[in-house]
């Protein structure tokens, strides 16, 4: 009984070492938080659009691209260079199985000899051929549109890239060095353009369209085909616009204008 | 017909060792050409982003393709109930399962990253006619094993022909998935097609029969058992049929490609001024590996054993051709990016891809075929499969009927 009374009477002083430990972990979970709570403040103040971290991708969102070939000159590739830069792919002077998320297509009609350039990379497809031949599921569409390859999940059998109509992937041929953080890669998988989706998803641009719009011809719009307001779903209700092979029925995020 | 009793090759000659050993050597050479492969990246094979599946592919189809084919033998005596097929049964079962796991060995081994094939054990997508393979491969090899089993075991004979059923669809389904995965390609203009299929199928009669021909005139005379010409010309003239039968689905490919304008560019290709490709497709697959191997079974004289081990290599050579062409030819001819006209980048859009391929390509492949050699020599020097005799007399009815009344 005398020791029941004892122990509920509080203590007049304090346990140095208790409160110690106390201030470190409420340190250490501010330290923890803090770039989580700046992040979201960031990506609120940016943009509307952003996606806050952690929540699910919307199918409310349909991210696609609209190209103006008339503002697309065949001797520029800013676009490309700016992929490669962003993304980190290092050419190794080995065209065949260098790595390319987008490059430039000159096209000419035999008949007429008319000629256009474009750029061509995933076409972000609506029914995407890449992810139904995928046996482990590690090529996927997320719900607003992009198409992406699992790093993890990928067992390099390459049965998208035969399946893709559009060329658009790349097998890695090998060992990688200097890679970005945000752009992960290894070898012996395939990957292929993401759409830039960590500046996307932090409400910015792909970098193609930045640098096309930037330096460029500003031929790339991005947005959101979902949303009756967007530039790009104006434009695209505006003028005539083309998807490439849509004979296939695939119908792909990345239209062109003036093909 | 007198009872059929089988027996363990002895396995005790130099000769045997030999062997053994020689395969043995691909199949390290094959472990080791894989390990080099994945540890280089695959640069230095001769597959790039334009031509991604290689040679490995060409020898892995091939193998799981003469799987499902070597499985006929057993089931022309089974289901269809050919007396003179049955004591071919068993060994009919042993290859199917050995030329299966040598190509599936070559075709994990080629992955990018063939350390993760759990996760394609582990993860299915069954959109993929790639993942119901994985499925159909599995599902065969235990087909197929339980099949022997009830082969083998004297009191489960009478379940023996419900399995061989059922092996028999299973493998129909088996190559409809291998001819599909070609066929389901919608942008590739070589392919997207319904006739990749049935062409599967009866390259599978006539590659799988080929290869049991061959192994069972070699085991044969290795082991020292007597094989009747009966059993051989029977076995020959099957051949032929299944020679004539995919030289039939490649014309109705063809013609009916011709047919349309918009495949007009590939069947030029692969028809007349592909290079490599057109001479397989000619030389190798049309004329050696299909009119010669019919002329030699079904009108040549002279020994009948010789000539059907030449049409028998003949269609092995012609069928690696077809595959050949199917697999790199196919994926050579650009794709349409933009219908009608031409077009060109620094990812060689609109341009014939390149394709040599190199040493350790071709000696995983190898490796493949050595592997399926080794389990088929041991599998007969442990268990029961070959017959201990395959003279006319032993086998076949009418003729111990004619001995007997004679």
């Amino acid at each position: 009984m005398s020791i029941k009374t004892e122990k509920s009477t509080p203590t007049p002083g304090f346990d140095p070492v208790r409160r110690k430990f106390l201030s470190a972990v409420a340190a250490a979970a501010g330290v923890a938080l803090a770039p989580g709570v700046m992040l979201y403040g960031i990506t609120k103040s940016n943009s509307a659009a952003a996606r806050v971290s952690g929540s699910a991708v919307s199918s409310n969102v349909r991210w696609g691209m609209l190209i103006d070939l008339n503002r697309c000159d065949s001797g520029c590739d800013d676009c490309v260079t700016a992929c490669s830069k962003e993304n980190g792919l290092q050419g190794h002077g080995r065209p065949a199985t260098d790595a390319q998320w987008i490059r430039k297509v000159d096209v000419t009609n035999p008949q007429t000899g008319a000629s256009q350039s474009l750029p061509m990379m995933c076409q972000h497809c609506a029914d995407p051929p890449c992810v139904d031949v995928c046996p482990t599921g590690a090529s996927f569409k997320r719900a607003d549109g992009i198409v992406l390859v699992n790093k993890h999940t990928c067992i390099g059998c390459r049965y998208c890239m035969m399946a893709c109509p559009y060329k658009a992937r790349s097998f890695i041929h090998e060992s990688l060095e200097d890679q970005k953080p945000h752009a992960p890669r290894g070898k012996g998988t395939v990957e292929s353009c993401t759409l830039c989706v960590h500046r996307v998803d932090a409400g910015g641009q792909p970098a193609c369209v930045e640098a096309c719009s930037d330096t460029g011809g500003g031929a790339m719009l991005f947005g959101d085909l979902k949303d009756p307001d967007s530039e790009i779903s104006q434009r695209v209700a505006k003028y005539a616009t083309q998807q490439i092979r849509a004979d296939l029925g695939l119908d792909p995020g990345v239209r062109y204008r003036n093909l | 017909m007198k009872r059929i009793i089988y027996s363990e090759i002895k396995g005790r000659s130099p000769q045997f060792y030999a062997l053994a050993a020689i395969l043995l050597v691909f199949v390290l050479t094959a472990l080791a050409s894989a390990f080099y492969m994945e540890h280089s990246g695959h640069y230095v094979t001769g597959m790039n982003n334009q031509v991604v599946w290689g040679m490995p592919h060409v020898f892995a189809i091939f193998l799981i393709v003469a799987a499902s084919g070597a499985l006929n033998v057993a089931s022309i005596g089974t289901v269809f109930g050919k007396t003179i097929y049955k004591p071919l049964g068993r060994l009919s079962g042993l290859l199917a399962i050995a030329l299966l796991l040598g190509g599936l060995v070559v075709l994990v081994l080629d992955l990018g990253r063939p350390d993760r094939l759990i996760v394609a054990m582990t993860n299915y997508n069954l959109k993929s006619i790639f993942t119901w393979n994985i499925f159909l491969y599995v599902g065969f090899m235990v087909i197929v094993a339980a099949y022997l089993w009830l082969q083998m075991e004297r009191r489960m004979n009478r379940f023996a022909k419900s399995a061989g059923m059922l092996a028999f669809l299973w493998r129909l389904i088996l190559t409809t998935g291998t001819g599909s995965i070609f066929g389901f390609l919608v942008a590739r203009e070589a392919y997207d097609s319904a006739i990749m299929a049935p062409l599967f199928i009866a390259m599978s009669f006539s590659f799988g029969l080929a290869v049991y021909i061959l192994v069972l005139l070699a085991a044969c005379r290795g082991s020292e058992r007597d094989i009747g010409d009966k059993v051989v010309n029977k076995l020959g003239r099957l051949l032929g049929i299944f020679a004539a039968l995919v030289l039939y689905f490649t014309a109705i490919q063809h013609l009916t490609n011709l047919y349309a304008a918009e495949h007009i560019g590939v069947e030029k290709f692969i028809l007349l001024d592909g290079g490599i490709y057109t001479l397989l497709f000619w030389v190798g697959q049309v004329i050696v590996g299909g009119i010669i191997p019919m002329v030699l079974v079904f009108r040549a004289s002279g020994d009948v054993s010789r000539n059907a081990i030449l049409a028998s290599t003949l269609v092995i050579i012609g069928g690696f051709a077809q595959v050949y062409v199917i697999v790199i030819g196919g994926q050579a001819y650009p794709l349409e990016l933009f219908p009608g006209m031409e077009v060109s980048s620094s990812f060689n859009d609109g341009v014939i891809a390149s394709y040599a391929p190199s040493l350790p390509e071709i000696g995983l492949g190898l490796g493949g075929v050595a592997l399926t050699g080794l389990i088929t020599l041991f599998g007969m020097k442990l268990l029961r499969f070959l017959p201990a005799s395959l003279a006319n007399a032993t086998i076949d009815p009418h003729h111990s009927v004619t001995a007997k009344s004679s």
